[in-house]
């Protein structure tokens, strides 16, 4: 049994320990927001919160997130950064097919939380990790921008 | 009943509560011609027995297009599926701009395949708003005018005096005012308007307008439902092993160590039809998906490759440039190539090249699928082709319509790999066989290796000019599979699609000819976004470039010397040069280039600007132009158009897709990479809608004429013509 802390509520689930953290989330406790699309963190769809630090669930062992805070794009409703970037995101309509946007979006929260005021580069550093087959990048770009904007108005 | 309706969610629950036989409903019929007629759908179904399948299930067949129920409640049907491109917004809009209602609070339900839905079920070919632009309307249309004759008939007052706005009757003189659902009882009872009369352009309130997508709030919170995310109970997760060589066979398997692995339940095999291949996968049943995932790893397969374990891409690119010899079949001609070409003073020739390249939508393919009451299934899936699930189905199963309900849920990426429904297949054949509801659940890596793929078109070009260096002779030859894997396709005979929009292009040279060279390939093959002008685009361009290089003529200036004659392509290309500063000096190391391509979804074109940088190039800035005549929501358009741009982008410069040892080499995104946020260069969109009555597709046109552009940018930078796709954008010199 593995006790997880999803979005501040607590889960004691029945998965083998090597079991990727994506699965839990989603197969487990039902979140299903965090996306699967590559299982080897290279397409970021997956990507999560363990302690505050962007994660690619995908291949993360849930084993190692037991104990630890683990934040989901459901759970940025608490989270004045995440509802910035929400709200940017659907003032500049920057999904297409959507699919990889929570986890764009957990990415894009997390750089707002280390850099407020972002420039380009530090967007591509930080937003590289996140495919998006749609194209939706420039967008992306702007609604970030944006949301550093909502978030010093 | 009331034991069930305690499991029925409360909002499912009031919506079916409310159907009584009283409210309106608007749907289109079918004619054996195939053309659609307005009608208003007979009670039938709502007479019908719901199941508890379809009431607790993410949704429930609710029928026509248009259902006011007595509440006010208003749910429009949307037949198109949404992947990406904005239908779930753009569809529904035209009937609510007509019916006079906002989107907001309306109720969007995706269509499942059903007959009376019509043949319009499906998301391809830029067709959604091109096609339905008027039917969809007339059905807003008609409801409005039903709607308005009940509230007249109750008021007793002239329809004249009365109209419609914000889902109200109001009667202009007194004031009054009626909801749509307080007349929509009567209003089912009236005749439906044969012709009714469609608002003008200057009128809308929602066409046209940069109007906010309905998906876009629940795509920015996860709150969006994609196929993935069904969920239904007694779910069991499914991972199919398929055999690594194309046309390989399976000989047997050994699951002893599969079955020790916690979490599995069983194993079974599984056929998958893909374009003309067969083959018949080994799929590892379990509790949990990592629990199939381990199974399958452990499982042992022996597979007879059967003599495909030959074929690489480097010996087939090889056959390909031998099968240019061939003369070909003629797809199309004007003038006298042969004669013109043989006689003219100045004769170019060149071999132009594209890669196979997979859809890799994110969301790789699943579906879970429930087989019960001996012959009956219920579907939730991402994908384009609900009215093509529904027909292979009930064929194939021979059963009735009735016996299949279809969950179109939001698709994850589309790109043309959801229009075949070969993992729709997989998880009904499992589903029927263990007697449980099945999520099939494709890896990345399945998904990179098993395609089906966009194939490569080679095409062999000849051109003359006259001395001058006006064109006279263009040839166009293109040698390449087919989409539907027949190996045995009749040489003789040319291929449309294969040859797409080449005699579509506007350019006035006197003497034409194209041709179509047959070449087989053994791996499964599939339309992919814009189809096979985007590799054809590309080579067309690129040559068009290298004939104003041999001309001395500025290529803007040669394409639109040869585009005497009113075209939407005329005004596209003028329309570009102005938009890109054509004219204007760039500075030192720096090349422009410009392309455009028409083909039967639409009509796009480009100018790239690029820059030397080191041994390679940087994009600087894309101009695009896309011909709509009329836009429904010019936000979507510029989206599309980017995405399409970065598309173009991953398949000219990433390596895309090789073979070796019968086998896809590529696995995943790392070693198939697409285009990042920091490669992402910036597009400015611009829309011709002109009005009128010409409408042109948004999805696929701005696609194609992204590489040649960038491709004749980097001719003007730098004086290398690149023949060949994908290339190296940091190694050019």
């Amino acid at each position: 049994m593995i006790t997880l802390t999803v979005n501040n509520k607590t889960y004691t689930i029945d998965a083998a320990p090597d079991m990727p953290l994506l699965w839990a989330i989603r197969d487990y406790v039902d979140l299903t927001g965090t996306k699967f699309g590559c299982g080897i963190a290279q397409c970021g769809a997956c990507t999560v919160h363990v302690n505050g630090s962007p994660v690619r669930s995908c291949s993360f062992p849930v084993a190692a997130a037991a104990g630890k805070n683990i934040t989901t794009i459901e759970g940025l409703e608490e989270n004045q950064i995440g509802q910035a970037v929400q709200k940017a995101w659907i003032e500049l309509q920057v999904p297409q097919c959507g699919y990889c946007q929570s986890g764009q979006i957990m990415s894009a929260t997390a750089l707002l939380k280390n850099k407020p005021k972002p420039t380009d580069a530090d967007i591509d550093a930080a937003m590289q990790g996140n495919l998006c087959r749609c194209g939706t990048y420039q967008r992306i770009r702007s609604a970030i921008h944006r949301a550093s904007e909502i978030m010093h108005a | 009943m009331s034991e069930s309706t305690s499991t029925i969610n409360r909002r499912n629950f009031l919506k079916l509560s409310g159907f009584t036989g009283t409210g309106l409903m608007i749907g289109l019929s079918l004619k054996a011609n195939g053309e659609s007629v307005i009608e208003k759908i007979t009670n039938s179904y709502l007479e019908k027995q719901h199941t508890l399948q379809e009431l607790t299930g993410t949704g429930y067949d609710l029928s026509p297009f248009v259902i006011i129920e007595p509440t006010g409640q208003i749910t429009l049907m949307n037949p198109r599926p949404e992947i990406g491109q904005g239908v779930y917004q753009s569809v529904p809009s035209l009937i609510a701009e007509e019916l006079e209602v906002p989107l907001e609070g309306v109720t969007i339900q995706q269509t499942g395949g059903q007959k009376k839905y019509g043949n319009g079920q499906f998301a391809g070919g830029s067709a959604s708003v091109r096609t339905s632009y008027i039917q969809m309307r007339q059905i807003g249309a008609a409801a409005k005018e039903m709607l308005l004759m009940a509230a007249a008939q109750q008021w007793g007052v002239p329809v004249s005096e009365c109209y419609a706005d914000n889902a109200k009757i109001i009667h202009r003189p007194s004031g009054k005012t009626l909801g749509y659902g307080d007349v929509a009882a009567a209003a089912a009872k009236l005749d439906v308007p044969k012709s009714p009369t469609l608002k003008e352009p200057k009128d809308f309130k929602i066409l046209g307008k940069r109007y906010p997508r309905p998906d876009v709030p629940l795509k920015s919170t996860g709150k969006a439902m994609f196929g993935i995310d069904a969920k239904v109970p007694g779910m069991v997760y499914a991972s199919i092993e398929r055999c690594p060589v194309f046309g390989g066979k399976l000989v047997k398997y050994d699951d002893t160590a599969t079955k020790k692995v916690k979490g599995v339940i069983g194993v079974e095999t599984c056929e998958r039809d893909i374009n003309g291949h067969h083959s018949v996968g080994v799929a590892v049943l379990a509790e949990n998906y990592w629990a199939a995932l381990q199974g399958r790893k452990a499982l042992k397969v022996t597979w007879d490759y059967d003599g495909n374990e030959s074929f690489n891409s480097k010996d087939f690119a090889e056959s390909l440039r031998q099968s240019a010899k061939e003369e070909g079949a003629v797809d199309h001609q004007s003038g006298d190539f042969d004669k013109a070409f043989a006689e003219a003073p100045v004769k170019l020739e060149a071999f132009y090249e594209t890669p196979v390249v997979s859809h890799s939508p994110i969301e790789p393919m699943n579906c879970v699928c429930n087989w019960y009451d001996d012959n009956k299934i219920e579907i939730w899936a991402s994908t384009q082709v609900p009215g093509r699930i529904m027909e292979q189905f009930t064929k194939k199963y021979n059963i009735p319509e009735e016996n299949i309900t279809i969950h179109v849920l939001f698709s994850g990426g589309g790109f043309g790999r959801r229009l075949y429904p070969d993992y729709v297949e997989e998880a009904i054949e499992l589903s029927k066989k263990i007697g449980k509801p099945v999520k099939s659940l494709w890896t990345r890596e399945d998904d990179t290796k098993m395609g089906p793929f966009r194939p490569m078109t080679f095409s062999a070009f000849k051109g003359a000019l006259t001395a001058d260096g006006k064109p006279v002779a263009f040839q166009h030859k293109v040698i390449a599979p087919t989409l539907d894997g027949n190996k045995n396709y009749d040489k003789t005979k040319t291929n449309g699609t294969m040859t797409e929009g080449i005699s579509e292009q506007k350019y006035e040279i006197p003497n034409m000819k194209n041709l179509y060279v047959f070449h087989y390939i053994p791996v499964p093959t599939a339309a992919w976004r814009a189809v096979t002008s985007t590799t054809l685009a590309f080579a067309h361009e690129c040559f068009l470039d290298e004939m104003a290089v041999a001309a001395k003529k500025d290529p803007m200036a040669f394409r639109l010397s040869m585009l005497t004659k009113n075209t939407d392509t005329k005004t596209l290309m003028q329309k570009l040069k102005e938009v890109s500063k054509w004219d204007t000096p760039l500075p030192a190391g720096w090349g422009r280039g410009v392309a455009q391509w028409e083909f039967f979804a639409g009509l796009a074109g480009y100018v790239v600007e690029v820059s030397k940088k080191g041994n390679g190039i940087q994009i600087e800035k894309a101009y695009a132009v896309i011909d709509l005549g009329t836009v429904v929501n010019p936000d979507t358009v510029e989206g599309q158009v980017q995405g399409a741009a970065v598309m173009a982008l991953s398949a000219a410069i990433k390596n895309g897709i090789t073979f070796n040892n019968g086998q896809t080499v590529q696995s995943n995104f790392n070693n198939n990479p697409l285009i990042r946020i920091n490669e992402m260069p910036p597009v400015e969109v611009h829309i011709m809608a002109n009005g009128g009555p010409k409408i042109k597709g948004v999805g696929e046109p701005g696609l194609p004429p992204f590489a040649p552009a960038l491709c004749n940018a980097i001719y003007a930078a730098t004086g290398i013509r690149i023949r060949k796709l994908p290339f190296d954008i940091n190694h050019i010199v």
